[in-house]
């Protein structure tokens, strides 16, 4: 077993190295892209790096890795982005 | 060869300067300050080319060396006393990084009460954290082990770092002739830092000093306790190889002076060493064999090699000049500890001697041989205080 290990703690960047944590949400935000301005105040807040931005300069949630939060929904200008309680709508 | 009149802590700015070190960090305490201002009046003159990080204590200190040392750097930090406790944390942290900083530590008192002078407290309360603890006795040593404790630590089969000690003011303010080595010649000894085989590297990024979680922690602090036992063969050679360029060889782990066929061991480790050679010089003048056995090393600890330097002596002094309360001697009771497996052993008798930088002279090794041969007489070992003001200070 220790021979295997290096000798000191390192990790390599890796995604999703903790597994699917977006597994752990209870409630998930919901972008209504007819509010968004395209500030990328939540890309900027979101914690997990789950904000992702698409090729053409908006937004999206990567569900995979969003824990649910909800600071983008909080901290969103325009109120564009709702939380919605997992399993219901 | 150039034979110089150096001071203690000269001699250590010296050391670093022959062994090229290109990163030191360090912070002023006294009886440390006057390694890392020569090293200053170097880097100064262009005569080291390092780069000197002034910061603001020695926590600092140490997270710059380790900072520097994970770059792939050779790496330097000088301290005492209260400035190795502020450092603790990132002590502890080097040595489970198995980053191969040295370190030179001149003992000193810790407070309260406040003192300034010579105690091996300091280190000891780092025993602990990984470090290898190395000590010297004479400003020739403290140069020769700067240079040794790089090879040493930077040897692939180890990679820990060094602490090289040194007595506060009795050997880092005291003047002796020391032969400074020739740059070509440590430059062989000690070939430029490779940096392996974990280093900061901007175009391959890690996260270094990660958790471990319960499954691989003890892991990692079992490998420090390998590197450890490596350490104690790799300090043999190394000190075996400097010998033989520089006619310089210390005994490696340990010095055994006239213990062949000695009755009594005193056992010690720093600079004192020599009043306890002396003594033991005159009491042999009367009759009385009597050895020294010196630790050049504390940790890794030399078990196997007191062993056998104790063999066929009816009783040892170890005398420790700090104090752990409630024990009271580490020293003696480590010693105890290595000899306890052996069929045959002598009765180990503690000292606690010289704290805060109280003089202790040949005569008093004498004396303390004395009372050792009083407890083999009686039969019991335990651990006394000597020399305490108003006299006890015996545990049996």
């Amino acid at each position: 077993m220790a021979s295997e290990l290096p000798l000191t703690a390192i990790a390599a960047p890796t995604k999703g190295a903790a597994g699917r944590t977006g597994l752990w949400r209870t409630e998930r935000p919901v972008i209504d892209y007819s509010k968004c301005v395209g500030c990328l105040l939540c890309w900027l807040y979101c914690p997990e790096g789950a904000v992702v931005r698409r090729g053409d300069g908006g937004v999206e949630i990567d569900y995979d890795y969003c824990k649910g939060c909800g600071i983008c929904a909080n901290e969103c200008p325009a109120k564009a982005i709702a939380m919605v309680e997992e399993g219901v709508g | 060869m150039a034979r110089a009149v150096l001071s203690g802590n000269e001699a250590v700015a010296l050391g670093v300067k022959l062994a090229r070190v290109q990163v030191v960090a360090a912070y002023p305490i006294t009886p440390q300050t006057t390694i890392v201002e020569k090293i200053a009046e170097y880097v100064d003159r262009g005569e080291l080319k390092a780069r000197f990080i002034t910061v603001e204590s020695e926590h600092s200190a140490m997270a710059a060396c380790v900072g520097a040392a994970a770059g792939g750097a050779r790496a330097f930090t000088a301290t005492s006393s209260q400035g190795l406790l502020y450092m603790s944390e990132m002590v502890f942290w080097a040595a489970g990084a198995r980053l191969p900083i040295v370190m030179a530590v001149v003992n000193r008192a810790v407070a309260p009460p406040w003192s300034i002078w010579c105690d091996h407290n300091d280190a000891l309360s780092q025993r602990d954290a990984g470090w290898i603890q190395l000590w010297a006795e004479s400003a020739q040593e403290a140069l020769d082990m700067v240079i040794q404790a790089y090879r040493v630590a930077e040897d692939e089969r180890v990679l820990l770092p060094a602490m090289v000690n040194l007595d506060g003011f009795l050997l880092s303010h005291a003047y002796e002739p020391v032969d400074a080595p020739e740059q070509a010649l440590v430059d062989r000894f000690l070939p430029e830092k490779t940096p392996a085989p974990y280093w900061i590297d901007p175009s391959n990024p890690r996260s270094y000093g990660t958790i471990a979680a319960p499954d691989t922690y003890m892991e990692f602090r079992y490998k420090v306790q390998e590197a450890m036992e490596n350490a104690a063969r790799v300090i043999e050679e190394v000190d075996e190889e400097w010998g033989k360029l520089t006619g310089r060889r210390y005994g490696g782990l340990i010095e055994r002076y006239r213990c062949d066929d000695a009755e009594v061991g005193l056992i010690l480790a720093g600079s004192w060493a020599g009043d306890a050679k002396e003594a033991a010089d005159a009491l042999r003048r009367k009759g009385l064999r009597v050895g020294v056995i010196r630790l050049r090393a504390t940790r890794p600890f030399p078990a196997e090699r007191l062993a056998e330097a104790v063999e066929g002596m009816d009783a040892v002094a170890v005398v420790d000049r700090s104090l752990s309360p409630g024990l009271p001697s580490v020293l003696a009771a480590e010693v105890k500890a290595a000899l306890y497996d052996r069929a045959r052993r002598p009765l180990v008798k503690g000292f606690i001697a010289g704290l805060g930088g109280r003089d202790v002279t040949p005569l008093d090794f004498a004396r303390i041989v004395e009372l050792t041969l009083k407890s083999l007489k009686e039969g019991v070992g335990g651990v006394e205080c000597y020399g305490l003001r108003g006299g006890g200070g015996g545990d049996g």
